[in-house]
């Protein structure tokens, strides 16, 4: 036992535990952030959420109007957004493979997926707000569909090619044509997977604030006319957050609640429901 | 999320994955295609729409620079390269230079990994080595649930919560300990407000530590066991197992992970909007207010009334997608290189 021994041991004791502080550290930012939501939100939660508009600064209302133009967004993007990435996802996994297009879309496919969701919007911002000179829900939908696009993409890729060859190899020696070998034997053996991203993806974009500041705006008042701006949720959490006004505030905070509510709980379920998938 | 196994392609009894791969290919893709089905017409109108959506997916990057590099033309054409040189954003005069968001921008990336990928490379060390094997999917889901909090919350908590925490907590105590140091003294004096780069730069860590660490935690795992028994054979600690072995076999993985992290830190923007105090002025001090590129724009954009404004705006955008598109490419080559890497070892 001479003092080397006792230095490495201690350098290695001492890398463990930061290593276990680091991990405490992960987790305690975690239950802050949560914590925070809860705390504040519980109290600002009530019924008159889901059935008033949002007020005026000063009054009481809720968040009926924000909640109904996120869902519609959400529906639009994912109308839009996932028979284009399934789509590609076929091809990636069925026609291209290792084709040199197939490896240039799934390249540009993960970029696009870490992008940053701003330029998508002032993308869309200039693709159909400007043409259409005003704001729009639909535009927003567009926006939100964008960034749905590459996560469908590579879930359906991926889970697609996890179906064993033998499954192709047989529906085609029954003399199916290609497309019915996707539609009816692989979409089947890998619909698990194609849902599981799908559901993450629309978890991921029903918190995406930035693409929306410039495509739906906002609304205060009930309005289901995808032409013109539209309510949603998390701008209206942005702007009354960042407003000076109680009940404004009190109200961003039973918005963040909702919004953190039903995209961790979309996680957790779809994530649970996953693993247990795979390990059956 | 999973950067190593169900995507590898499913190896034959008889060897190399990729060579089995490429041969079903043939048999069952070209063949099929060019063969039997051409003419057929649900055949092809099921080819165009797949290939036709793969193209679309290339057309969006292509779309999206175009569109940037035009819209931005304006400012780039009227202000030339001093609309990156100058510090000087001055909305009722029409005179816009980028410099602060620039340099926010950056500021608060580096400060995020500075922050994030040691406790990130912890998080992996302990998932992999040290946590009870009963723990560590939990813990790996609850690391992973911080990626899936919105960016909009993690700006609310920053802006009611951490700020105020740094404010009373930490900068008092940064200006008092670390502001008198010569060198690196000017970074930390300043008014404890709580809302600057330092705040905004720590934030942002914490969102990307699931990224890198979820990378992290793959590659460590897929370290081949002949080498980790080798050192422990060698009577190796666990940690200069780590420090010997673990990274410099990882090493490219890791620095895919960090780039993935950093193209993400860079175009952050909900979270940084709340706690950056929208400043247009330079400073050195961390603590001070400033702007970075996404806060910016989401700050202005809707406020930007007149043409050249607009333009500039959408200029750091262009910018700002160049940037991050550079950044994840090298990201993207680095886990590349990695997974064909562990596909011959394995």
């Amino acid at each position: 036992m001479n003092w080397i021994y006792f230095r490495r041991q201690f350098i290695d004791r001492t890398a463990y535990v930061c290593a276990a502080l680091a991990t405490l550290l992960g987790l305690v930012f975690l239950f802050w952030i949560l914590w925070t939501t809860i705390s504040n939100g519980v109290s600002a939660i009530s019924p008159k959420l889901f059935t008033e508009m949002t007020p005026p600064p000063g009054a009481e209302g809720g968040l009926l109007n924000a909640l109904f133009g996120s869902g519609v967004m959400i529906l639009i993007a994912i109308v839009v957004g996932t028979p284009i990435g399934l789509c590609a996802g076929v091809y990636l996994a069925e026609h291209g493979r290792h084709t040199r297009l197939a490896s240039a879309v799934r390249f540009v496919n993960d970029i696009l997926l870490s992008a940053p969701s701003i330029v998508l919007g002032l993308f869309v911002y200039e693709l159909v707000v400007v043409p259409m000179k005003h704001f729009s829900g639909l535009s927003g939908g567009l926006a939100l569909g964008l960034i749905l696009i590459p996560v469908v993409v590579r879930t359906s890729d991926e889970s697609l090619r996890l179906v064993p060859d033998r499954m192709r190899e047989a529906a085609f020696a029954l003399g199916l044509p290609r497309w019915k070998v996707s539609m009816q034997v692989l979409f089947k053996a890998a619909m698990s997977g194609i849902v599981t991203g799908a559901l993450l993806g629309v978890a991921r974009i029903s918190g995406e604030t930035a693409p929306l500041l410039f495509t739906a705006l906002n609304n205060q008042f009930w309005s289901s006319d995808l032409n013109g701006p539209l309510a949603n949720l998390p701008v209206v959490i942005f702007q009354y957050a960042m407003s000076p006004y109680d009940t404004w505030q009190s109200l961003a905070w039973a918005g963040a609640l909702i919004l953190t509510t039903f995209v961790l709980v979309l996680n957790l379920v779809v994530r649970l429901f996953a693993n247990r998938r795979v390990f059956k | 999320m999973d950067t190593t196994d169900p995507s590898k392609p499913q190896a034959g009894p008889s060897g190399d994955p990729d060579v089995t791969d490429r041969r079903a290919d043939t048999e069952l893709g070209i063949a099929g295609t060019t063969m039997r089905t051409r003419g057929v017409w649900p055949e092809r109108l099921f080819h165009a729409f797949t290939g036709g959506a793969a193209w679309f997916v290339l057309l969006i990057l292509l779309a999206v620079t175009y569109s940037m590099a035009s819209g931005g033309w304006l400012a780039f054409k009227t202000f030339g390269f001093a609309f990156v040189t100058s510090d000087k954003w001055d909305v009722v005069n029409g005179q816009f230079g980028a410099l602060v968001p620039i340099y926010g921008t950056l500021v608060t990336s580096a400060i995020a990994l500075i922050i994030a990928v040691p406790i990130s490379i912890g998080i992996a060390l302990f998932l992999t080595e040290i946590a009870p094997a009963w723990t560590r999917q939990p813990i790996a889901m609850a690391i992973e649930l911080l990626a899936a909090v919105p960016s909009i919350i993690y700006g609310m908590w920053g802006l009611f919560m951490f700020a105020p925490f740094m404010a009373t907590h930490i900068e008092p105590w940064l200006n008092d300990h670390l502001g008198s140091v010569p060198i690196i003294g000017p970074l930390f004096t300043g008014p404890p407000i709580g809302i600057g780069m330092l705040t905004a730069g720590i934030v942002l860590g914490i969102m990307v530590i699931p990224f890198i660490a979820s990378v992290a935690r793959d590659v460590f795992n897929a370290v081949p066991a002949s080498l980790r028994e080798s050192a422990v054979a060698l009577g190796a600690t666990r940690w200069e197992r780590l420090c010997h072995v673990t990274l410099p076999h990882t090493r490219s993985a890791i620095v895919g992970a960090i780039f993935l992290g950093l193209g993400r830190a860079l175009g952050e923007t909900m979270a940084v909007t709340f706690v950056l105090g929208n400043a247009h002025d330079l400073s050195v001090s961390l603590l001070m207010p400033s702007n970075s590129i996404a806060a910016a724009i989401a700050n202005e954009f809707t406020e930007a009334d007149t043409a050249l404004y607009r333009s500039s705006l959408i200029a750091l955008a262009f910018m700002l997608f160049v940037v991050t598109f550079i950044v994840l490419s090298i990201a993207k080559l680095m886990l590349a290189r990695v997974e064909r890497n562990m596909g011959r070892t394995h």
